[in-house]
């Protein structure tokens, strides 16, 4: 079997133009979706309380929202939880109140309630001071991994490829945010931890195809930047959809296994890997030719490192 | 070309066999066991004795154990059924903890790995699995640092008062003024000779001097450097009472952890009662004994509004308001054991406090200066004081022996003892973060991780088999060694695996295959312009190299950085991820690489690789 029979480099270059315009476009969607709906934050961010119960037969959701208004808290949300039979309550934080009591008291008053009984599945309490912390952290880590990236990259190519990997990729980041903004979908801390992973996953892309642009500058002469980027390109492009085919088998397998807490794990990770391929190769790649990448960079390096052997 | 020496032959065999071995106790599940452990933290278990206590207490219930194990704190007995587990639980706490309201032993119910002796002794353990996978609760409680500082300050100011008066300094008040300590005097004289006395007597004190009106100063503030050793002792304190109050609990094998400066991780594994955990968790209860203020007519203007100065008003348990002084005679911290028990003469319930050698002569001294009068046992809780009771004191009481008796139950003697018993905290403590998990959810959790792994497994391998055939069988085999490594490493190091760590797994498996199918790219393009087969594997692997490592790199930069940032979920997932990625280099490059040597190295005259179809343009 062979997916990918190539006969001649593709032009991608050519149409650089286009793929960042698109990719703009959907950039400044992300931004926008952000910036008027902005992001579902999970518990985990925003402190209070969530409890999942699990029943034997369906409750009447009615009922449960009258018990917690009868508690004090007329804006708790309470939803189905994967089936009829399981039920999600969230409750804010309210100042004043002995926090570490509210999951007791909302089980208790849960439990006098008629029909089926509540079996007790999981209750998160965050505090208002850890939610902060989280955001401030996770924050700190994009940071980290950014800064982490570009030393890195420099270091073993040249600035003007960690710039563009880095500007590339981060507005993956950025998508991804922009569908969890535009579908309300819960940004969690899993959530967080896959859109870092696939930050340093789709940066591999670009490195994959840098390697490539390093070693056909090297090897072949007479080759114009384009042509060289184009060549990079075509030879890699057979890899990196099979890479992340295989990828995205894993990731599709644990949305379709992994229940709700791995679900819109492996949702940020779909979105990541599909843009990542895409921003990776067709956006990073422009932008380092419009960074004015060239053979000598390539050459010079070399010739420093003979005289430091000699 | 294509052959590794023997040796790298056979570091890979013994790698991978070390692999095997320390993945084989996940195989075996878990047994059902009663675990008995010291529930004082002057106890200690004398493991051989306490084996044969053990077995003598089943015998006498003729139940039957699979076998007794001892490490350095507990005994664990394993068991058939849970049905015998227990019941071997109540004949064992029968046996070890005759008197139910004073245990000296946690006898508490556990599971333990089902996997051979053998194992067990080189330390092959199964995954440390988590909260989130086997059911438990998790808090997170913060420590109010403050409230330790201003504790000491109280302290101090009674300290400074006393050693004035033994050095006969005359000063016009001692009081704590938010986070410091302030004297007054009426001459300059005194003021300086309180400063070189002060100096000499305790120098964790900075003093500065001013003037109040008439009145001369001293400002004393806690140095930075015994500011940061009471935070320290405070929080070593607080886990320490942690630990005795979980101990009441008997949860089998509980985590308590700093976190940060400021803050305690208790996680009880199997754990369902919540709120009593809670409860007992929650009680920032603290002990202080004062003396209460019975000049006659000051209590009724207390009540109406006017409070004479150094006093506090506090209700007693049935509400009654009793004037106290604000000076602090003695702390919970003074306290070395408190039990229920009887007063000998009238055969009540009473308290039995015993104080340590300081607390007795400070005891000693105040009950013979102040007999006839009241003094108050205050037990605060959230900020809130109690007079749990206030005793006229007969007589002068020395060698720290105290009993406290009138208006209780016994279980309210029992409570109050244990209460006192655990410990007090050394600050108070809030729970900022709670994390309950069901056990049946935790079952799912790790069905569903396991299934989402194994059919994206199954998935990658049956593609990889189709499109690189041979290629892709080794690329398999090396992905399935990455994960036996992974888990083995897992499983050495006992790092926590929870949801998002298995998440990890996964994700890792999924990424490591890349490694291989740049390899396997490789080579088909090698061949593809026209490289002999042997060539073609050599260079496929060396230049692949590059690429594999700088990929690596960039994806551990992200590990790392959740890793140092991460909290809770996130730690899990990027220390199960970080591995991983080691792991992989090995597994995509030695391994895979090893296998085709073996495949293919000894073959002289080799015209095809078994590598799928390498289409060429033009044929």
């Amino acid at each position: 079997m062979e997916f990918f029979r190539i006969h001649k480099d593709i032009p991608f270059m050519k149409h650089a133009l286009v793929f960042n315009v698109i990719s703009l476009v959907t950039f400044v969607l992300a931004v926008f979706f952000l910036a008027t709906k902005g992001l579902h934050f999970s518990v985990e961010f925003t402190g209070g309380t969530l409890m999942e119960v699990s029943y034997a037969e369906p409750p009447a959701l009615e009922k449960i929202r009258e018990a917690m208004a009868k508690e004090g808290y007329q804006d708790a949300q309470v939803q189905n939880f994967g089936s009829a039979r399981d039920v999600l309550i969230r409750l804010p934080n309210r100042e004043g109140m002995e926090t570490g009591k509210v999951s007791d008291k909302v089980l208790a008053s849960l439990r006098s309630l008629d029909g089926p009984k509540a079996e007790l599945r999981r209750v998160e309490f965050v505090g208002p001071q850890v939610g902060k912390e989280l955001a401030s952290d996770g924050a700190m880590a994009l940071l980290l991994v950014i800064g982490g990236i570009v030393l890195y990259l420099a270091m073993r190519f040249e600035w003007r490829f960690a710039v563009s990997a880095i500007i590339a990729n981060l507005h993956d980041v950025i998508i991804i945010l922009g569908f969890f903004a535009l579908f309300q979908w819960e940004f969690s801390l899993p959530v967080l931890a896959a859109t870092l992973a696939v930050l340093g996953y789709s940066v591999n892309e670009s490195v994959v195809v840098f390697d490539r642009v390093r070693e056909t500058f090297r090897r072949k002469r007479g080759l114009t930047t384009p042509q060289v980027l184009d060549h990079a390109i075509t030879s890699t492009i057979s890899r990196t959809i099979i890479t992340h085919g295989s990828t995205q088998i894993m990731v599709l397998s644990m949305l379709l296994f992994g229940g709700e807490t791995l679900y819109y794990f492996s949702l940020a990770l779909t979105i990541g890997i599909c843009f990542g391929i895409y921003s990776s190769v067709l956006v990073a790649s422009p932008l380092v030719m419009w960074l004015g990448v060239s053979r000598e960079q390539f050459m010079q390096v070399k010739k420093e490192k003979e005289e430091a052997v000699v | 070309m294509n052959r590794y020496p023997l040796w790298k032959n056979l570091l890979i065999g013994l790698v991978l066999l070390w692999g095997l071995i320390y993945t084989l106790p996940n195989f075996y599940g878990e047994v059902p066991a009663v675990q008995v452990s010291s529930g004082k933290a002057t106890l200690k278990l004398d493991s051989s004795a306490v084996m044969k206590r053990v077995e003598e207490s089943l015998g006498k219930a003729g139940l039957q154990h699979d076998g007794l194990f001892a490490d350095l704190t507990s005994v664990r007995a394993r068991f058939h059924d849970t049905d015998t587990q227990l019941k071997a639980k109540d004949a064992i706490e029968k046996a070890f903890n005759p008197d139910p309201a004073d245990p000296s032993y946690v006898v508490a119910l556990n599971l333990l790995s089902a996997s051979p002796q053998w194992l067990t002794s080189i330390h092959a353990l199964p995954m440390y699995l988590g909260l989130d996978l086997r059911g438990g609760v998790h808090f997170l409680l913060q420590v109010d640092m403050k409230g330790a500082v201003t504790k000491r300050l109280d302290a101090t100011a009674g300290d400074l008062r006393s050693l004035l008066r033994d050095k006969n300094v005359r000063h016009a008040g001692i009081s704590r003024d938010g986070q410091s300590v302030v004297v007054k005097f009426r001459e300059v004289e005194a003021q300086s000779r309180a400063r070189a006395v002060i100096m000499a007597a305790n120098n964790d004190l900075q003093l500065t001097e001013g003037q109040d009106g008439a009145d001369f100063k001293l400002t004393a503030t806690l140095s930075p450097l015994a500011q940061k050793s009471i935070q320290e002792s405070a929080l070593k304190q607080n886990i320490t009472t942690l630990h005795n109050r979980i101990n009441e609990l008997g949860v089998a094998e509980p985590v308590i952890q700093q976190q940060g400066l400021d803050r305690i991780v208790v996680q009880l594994p199997g754990v369902q009662d919540v709120a009593k955990a809670k409860d007992i968790l929650g009680r920032t209860a603290t002990l202080e004994i004062r003396m209460v203020d019975d000049t006659p007519g000051a209590l009724e203007a207390a009540v109406g509004g006017a409070l004479p100065a150094g006093t506090e008003i506090y209700n007693d348990r049935d509400g009654r308001p009793i004037l106290v002084k604000k000076q602090v005679v003695l702390t919970g911290d003074r306290l070395t054991d408190a039990q229920p028990g009887f007063d000998g003469q009238n055969h009540e319930p009473a308290v039995h406090l015993t104080l340590d050698s300081a607390g007795a002569r400070i005891f000693k001294d105040v009950t013979r200066e102040n007999i006839n009068k009241r003094m108050a046992i205050l037990l605060i809780e959230k900020g809130k004081g109690e007079v749990v009771t206030a005793p006229v004191i007969r007589s002068e009481i020395g060698g720290g022996r105290v009993q406290i008796s009138g208006k209780m139950t016994s279980e309210e003697a029992t409570d109050t003892a244990l209460l006192l018993r655990a410990g007090s905290l050394a600050a108070p403590m809030e729970i900022i973060e709670e994390r309950t998990i069901g056990p049946s959810l935790g079952a799912e959790n790790i069905s569903k991780g396991f299934h989402s792994t194994l059919w994206g497994f199954v998935a990658i391998a049956i593609f990889m088999c189709a499109y690189y055939v041979l290629f892709g069988f080794v690329s398999v085999v090396a992905l399935a060694s990455n994960l036996l490594l992974l888990i083995a490493l897992l499983s050495l190091l006992q790092a926590t695996l929870t949801l998002p760590g298995i998440a990890a797994i996964a994700l890792t498996l999924g990424m490591a295959i890349d490694a291989n199918v740049l390899i396997n790219e490789r080579i088909r393009e090698e061949l593809r312009n026209g490289a002999t087969p042997q060539a073609a594997i050599h260079a496929g692997y060396d230049r692949a190299f590059d690429t594999i490592l700088d990929s690596n790199v960039t994806t551990l930069i992200a590990g790392i950085a959740l890793l140092v940032f991460g909290s809770g979920p996130v730690r899990g997932f990027a220390v199960v991820h970080c591995l991983g990625i080691l792991t992989s280099m090995f597994s995509a490059i030695l391994v895979s690489r090893g296998l085709v040597n073996l495949i293919y190295g000894k073959k002289r005259k080799l015209d095809k690789l078994a590598i799928g179809q390498v289409w060429k343009p033009g044929l």
